[in-house]
This record gives C-alpha cells, sequence and structure tokens, in this order.
C-alpha cells in the first residue's frame, strides 16, 4: 500500500470518519478544468479522488460515464494528459490519493512495463482497471508492484467466496465492492444487502472497503457507509459536471454535489462501522 | 453422420486460464468472471455429453442442413488458370450462412443451463438472424444488440430478426456499428447476468467462447477434410476464408492445423486500401491490445482508443479479431492478407456471373484472393474456399453502389 492511500484510511480511522471517494473522467467536460475541480472537490470534504482513464469502448460503463469519455477523447484527453493532470494537483496537494480507474488497452498501448514507475512519479497512487481481473494482469501486475503502485480490486455480488479470498489475499490500497450486477450509473442500490458480501471480505482481509456503482446522494452514501468505509459517487456526479459552462461553475457544481455528502457522512450517529475495532 | 465435438488436441487448445500463447484470457468486469466459469464448466460437461452431442448432430443435419456439399467451381477455376478452385457452400445452410452453427452450439447450451433468455450482438444481421432463428425454435426469449449504422444497411435482416420474434434494439455510441453493438450486449449481460445466456456471434470474447465458438464451426472443416479426401484422395493446398472476428476461418482452419502441408490463408478486408486507414484488416495492420474481452490484435490509435473501420461487408467491419488467429499468424502456422472494397465486389460478380451462386460479400473476400491464389499455382494443385454465407443480404448495398434504388 503506497502511503497516501494507507495514510488516508488510517487518519479517517482514528477519526471514525467515513472516506468520501469522488469519480471524475479526466479531460471532461475540459480537459483545463480537471485539475481545479480536483481541488474544488477536495476542499469540498473528498478524501480520495478517483479519476477515471478516458475509454472509447467502456463496457462495464453506463451512458453518463461513456458520454464522459467520448467527450475526453474529442478533446484528445490521452493518458498522458492524464497523468499530466494528477502532476499538477500534486503540486497544490500533497496528501490526498488518487487512483486512476479504466481499461486495459490505452494502458497496453502506453507501454505496460512503463506506465506503473510514470504514475507513481506523476503522483498516482493505485490503480482500478475495470476490465483486467487480476489472473490476467501479467507484466503490468509485476511493474505495479516495483513501482508501489497499488493494485486495486473489485469484487462483485457474483464472486465466489473462494475468490474472494483470493482477490483479497493480493489486493492491496482498499477492496472496491460493486454495489449491484449492472453498470456505472444504474440500478437501485440495496444498501442493506451490503452487509453479508461486506462482512465477507472483512473475513479475509483487514484492507478498507469501498462500496462504488449507483451512490447518487447523501442519504444514500450514508446508507452505504453504515457497512463500508468508503462510499463512491461517480456518475451522478459526472452529470452534474456534464452540463457546466465555466470552470468556475464546474467547480461550483462539484462542491455543492460533494459538500452535503461529506457533512451526513460526518452526522453520522454510529462512529464505528463493522470491521472496525478502534474507537477514539 | 456427422461427427462428435472435436476431442481434446492439447497443443491446439487454450491452457487453463484461457490463452493460446499471448492472446485470448478474461478482461472482464469481476461481476462476469462467475458466469465465464459457469459457462467453461457446463461447455466443458454438455460436450461430452451423449445426449447433447446426439441432439446438436440431429439439429445439425435435419435443421441446419448439414453436411454442406463441396463444389467444385469448374468455370471459375477455368478463368483463373491454375489450381482448381472448390467451394465450400456454408452458403446452403439454413438462415444463409456459418453462423447457424455457432447459434445452434450456444442456444442448445443455453436450454441445457436452464437461461431462458438469450442475447446477441451483431453487425451484418447475420448472426442476429441466426440467434433468433435458434431462440424460436428453444422458445427462448432473444434481445438482439445493433448498432444504428448497421440497422440502417441491413434493414432486411432486422426485420427478420422481428418476425422471428427477437427484439432488435438499436445502439447509436461510439461508431454505432459491431463493436459498440458488442458492448452494449455486454452492458445487458452484467446487468441481467443470472437468468441470461450471451451468444457471442464470433471466435472473439472472453474465455471459453473463442474456443467454444472455434469448436462449434468445427463441423465445417472436419467435413471438408472428409469430403476432400473423398473427391480427390488428397487435401487441399490451401484454405482460404475471410476473417471479420474470424469464426468461419478458425472452423475451417482447425481441423487442419496438424495438416503441416494445407496452407490457411485469412482474409482480412482492406476496405479503401490499407494506406487510407479505411479498412478494417486488424491482423494485417494493427496490433496487440485488449479489447473485448481478450487481448489480440486489434485497430487503435496512440492513444489506445480503438478506431472506427470501414468494410463494404458490414460483417467484416470490426476492429478487433479472435485471439487464436493472432496466434496461428504469430507462430506463422496461419498467414494473413486483405481485399479492398472494389475487388470483393468484383469477386461477388464473379461468381454470380461464372457459376450462378450469389456470394456474401464477406465470402466476397475471401474469393477474390483465391481466385489471385489458384492463378498462380499449378493445375493438379486445389484451394478450397469457405463460401461463409450466401448474397441474398447484401443485394441491397450492391445495387446501392451500383448507383440504383431497388
Ligand atoms: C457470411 C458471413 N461471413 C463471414 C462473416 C464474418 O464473421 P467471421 O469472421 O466470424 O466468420 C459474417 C459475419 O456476419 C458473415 O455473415
Amino acid at each position: 500500500m503506497t502511503g497516501r492511500i494507507k495514510d488516508c484510511f488510517s487518519t479517517a480511522k482514528t477519526a471514525s470518519r467515513k472516506v468520501l471517494v469522488p469519480f471524475v473522467t479526466a479531460g471532461d467536460p475540459d480537459p483545463e478544468w480537471t485539475v481545479s475541480i480536483m481541488h474544488a472537490l477536495v476542499a469540498a470534504g473528498a478524501d480520495l479522488i478517483e479519476l477515471g482513464i478516458p475509454f472509447s469502448d467502456p463496457m462495464a460503463d453506463g451512458p453518463v460515464i461513456q458520454l464522459a469519455s467520448e467527450r475526453a477523447i474529442e478533446r484528445h484527453v490521452d493518458l498522458g494528459n492524464v497523468l499530466k493532470m494528477v502532476e499538477e494537483f500534486r503540486r497544490a496537494d500533497t496528501t490526498t490519493p488518487v487512483v486512476l480507474m479504466g481499461y486495459m488497452n490505452p494502458i497496453v498501448r502506453f507501454g505496460s512495463e512503463r506506465f506503473p514507475s510514470a504514475a507513481t512519479r506523476a503522483g498516482v497512487d493505485g490503480l482500478l482497471l475495470v476490465d483486467c481481473p487480476l489472473e490476467d494482469r501479467g507484466g503490468l501486475g509485476v511493474a505495479m508492484e516495483d513501482a508501489g503502485l497499488d493494485g486495486i480490486c473489485m469484487v462483485a455480488p457474483t464472486t465466489s467466496r473462494s475468490r474472494v479470498e483470493t482477490i483479497t489475499s493480493n489486493a492491496s490500497g482498499f477492496i472496491y465492492y460493486v454495489s449491484f450486477k449492472g453498470i456505472t450509473g444504474a440500478g437501485q442500490l440495496d444498501s442493506q444487502g451490503l452487509s453479508d458480501p461486506v462482512n465477507q471480505i472483512r473475513e479475509f482481509s483487514t484492507l478498507p472497503v469501498a462500496v462504488g456503482f449507483g451512490i447518487k446522494n447523501a442519504e444514500m452514501a450514508v446508507a452505504v457507509a453504515e457497512h463500508a468505509d468508503a462510499v463512491v459517487i461517480g456518475s451522478a456526479l459526472v452529470q452534474v459536471l456534464a452540463a457546466a459552462a465555466t470552470e468556475k461553475a464546474a467547480c461550483a457544481m462539484a462542491a455543492s454535489l460533494v459538500a452535503p455528502v461529506r457533512e451526513s457522512l460526518d452526522n453520522m450517529k454510529s462512529g464505528v462501522c463493522p470491521g472496525q475495532t478502534e474507537k477514539t | 453422420m456427422i461427427d462428435d465435438l472435436p476431442t481434446d488436441r492439447a497443443e491446439h487448445q487454450p491452457d487453463d486460464t484461457g490463452y493460446f500463447g499471448d492472446f485470448g484470457g478474461r478482461f472482464v468486469s469481476e461481476t462476469l468472471i462467475h458466469a465465464l466459469d459457469e459457462l467453461s464448466e457446463a461447455y466443458g460437461r454438455w460436450r461430452r455429453d451423449e445426449e447433447f452431442v446426439q441432439r446438436m448432430d440431429e439439429d445439425l443435419a435435419n435443421y441446419v442442413g448439414r453436411p454442406s456439399p463441396i463444389y467444385f467451381a469448374q468455370r471459375l477455376s477455368e478463368v483463373a488458370g491454375g489450381a482448381k478452385i472448390y467451394l465450400k457452400r456454408e452458403d446452403l445452410n439454413h438462415t444463409g450462412a456459418h453462423k447457424i452453427n455457432n447459434t445452434m452450439g450456444q442456444g442448445l447450451l443455453a436450454h441445457y443451463m436452464g437461461k431462458k433468455r438469450v442475447i446477441a450482438e451483431t453487425g451484418a444481421g447475420q448472426h442476429g438472424v441466426a440467434a433468433a432463428t435458434v431462440a424460436a425454435r428453444l422458445n427462448q426469449s432473444c434481445m438482439v444488440y445493433m448498432g444504428d449504422v448497421d440497422i440502417q444497411r441491413q434493414a432486411m435482416n432486422v426485420f427478420r430478426m422481428r418476425l422471428l420474434g427477437a427484439e432488435v434494439t438499436g445502439v447509436s455510441s461510439g461508431s454505432a456499428t459491431l463493436k459498440d453493438a458488442l458492448n452494449e450486449a455486454m452492458r445487458d449481460w452484467v446487468t441481467n447476468v443470472d437468468d441470461t445466456f450471451y451468444v457471442i456471434g464470433t471466435v472473439a470474447g472472453p474465455h471459453p467462447y473463442p474456443e467454444m465458438v472455434r469448436d462449434f464451426n468445427a463441423v465445417v472443416g472436419r467435413e471438408a477434410r472428409r469430403q476432400m479426401l473423398q473427391i480427390g484422395d488428397s487435401l487441399p493446398d490451401a484454405l482460404v476464408a475471410c476473417v471479420g472476428g474470424g469464426s468461419n476461418a478458425m472452423g475451417l482452419f482447425y481441423p487442419f492445423i496438424a495438416d503441416q502441408d494445407v496452407r490457411m490463408i485469412g482474409v482480412e478486408a482492406a476496405g479503401q486500401g490499407l494506406e487510407t486507414g479505411k479498412h478494417a484488416a486488424s491482423l494485417c495492420a494493427g496490433r496487440a491490445g485488449v479489447l473485448h474481452g481478450c487481448r489480440t490484435y486489434l485497430l487503435d490509435d496512440d492513444a489506445g482508443q480503438i478506431q472506427h473501420t470501414h468494410s463494404v461487408s458490414a460483417g467484416l467491419d470490426y476492429p478487433g479479431v479472435g485471439p487464436e488467429h493472432a496466434w496461428l499468424k504469430e507462430t506463422g502456422r496461419a498467414s494473413y492478407v486483405s481485399v479492398t472494397d472494389d475487388e470483393a465486389l468484383q469477386a461477388f460478380h464473379q461468381l454470380t456471373r461464372l457459376e450462378g451462386i450469389m456470394p456474401a460479400l464477406e465470402s466476397s473476400h475471401a474469393l477474390a484472393y483465391g481466385f489471385k491464389l489458384a492463378a498462380d499455382m499449378r493445375p493438379d494443385q486445389s484451394v478450397l474456399v469457405n463460401l461463409s454465407g450466401r448474397g441474398d443480404k447484401d443485394i441491397q448495398t450492391v445495387a446501392n453502389l451500383a448507383g440504383l434504388e431497388l
């Protein structure tokens, strides 16, 4: 686990704080705005940022994130640009972890072997590949380990118990639990149903658990955070940003979506969530 | 009598993790891994089940109309002036292409697995029609995803699918062609994974699809091998097949892989010419990457974005290719060439006029190359071209290109 992700979760744990993870597609709606949006998200209460790598064929994404990818590609945003954005973000923010999320082919084209070190040099902390299970990482997996880039693994509602064990024993950073069978932005999330699968992950691993897919507002975030250490808000945020006409508006919109979620998470009464044993 | 499903030939199987050499794998979201495991297990079990195999054989014989004949194209061969040209007549199958060999197999597998809903992607509409046909017969509900551009240029097949009871959903994202239809089908599958069987139409996708689709189409090569031995007491010197995703080519090639003297040549769509960038020749002009669940050759730009392709034939208009072809290319066992739109159209007219057989535009690519190849060979040699489908579906396209309104 790299310093920033580890520190982020341990600080949060000490403070009984839920980790809030917004997702934005790099370069959407305007490549010039992404870094400012990232700062605005942090200022509004985000703890960790997931930055989407635009891809032409995002099989696991719904229309909202797919269109965001298309907009970014139209503006010629490639993986090199994404790393530059993180580099620029790091000039003003050295603590907030950044996890890149995307698909395999842009990484292959950049160079699977050279990407992880380039990413960590730029200040990236983790990589979540939607279409690349652990077993298929090949040389990329080795290079990630060498570079100290966390490989964030997904666990889905369909993942078998024995596979959960395999995944968790190879994962680093945190575990991303996909809250329902479906694509990003879809579905009616059933937060009640999260208890068993999240507990199963915790049986095998002490890594923090983030839950994502379908969390749209503060109320849903709170319901999810009853079970999880971190909540991811993706499509809802991307959808809002798509309508922004200026950089300033985009930052304000991002903040006004994230701030109430932050506030609701901080107002959660329990202060302890399953799997967390320390109280402060 | 139709042969059994192929038995294992260890050296030509993907390894346990689904790789042919460096190509293949399971590049899908975690949600689908369980479904792929389930599919691998079910396929492994039913392909060896006596009842399943018997039912498959009966359906291939009585429903699809197998075995398909081998036809010696005498006039075409005379014009070529070299080797004898033989045609494997997959165009005579029910629904008019090799595609039904695969949908028959997958549809039956879905039935044995208790899945009541099947989904499919389609480009030309041939695979969609073949899937809808089998679904009608097996009383499965069927959803076909098709790019909006393809819906436009293959309107007849869209109507055919609807007549068969399938729902056809247009896909407007990306290039609105086959690759985007495949994305959308994957999204459906991820969402409805418990009750839905995804019938992939070619030897691409995540493991075990490339292996399974090849096996279901390998009946083409097994028949052809036997038929050629009966006809001329020798194997053909060369096999020629068009390659979109590569299922008709893999089906023909596979049973000949161990016959080292038989050349295997896959023909890709050069569209308006490889140099124009407007083509669909992933093996000839692409490079290794990851698309639609597997590591394979594909067409992308320097940022790794998948490129839009072009071919006069919708069935070849795809930026990837099955991983086993990528492997056959790398090992040198098969070679891959490309044929332009114009050359394919010329071959379409040539076969129609010389032999009274109207080939699909996809198959016309194989014919164009087969003709050139035969011309450079000796009269005692033979070339076997896979006539993967018939051209009825393409009449509109051919008329439009000639400036005619039907
Ligand atoms: C007649 C025919 N031949 C060939 C193809 C290309 O597919 P494949 O390369 O999988 O055989 C198609 C696809 O629609 C087709 O309809």
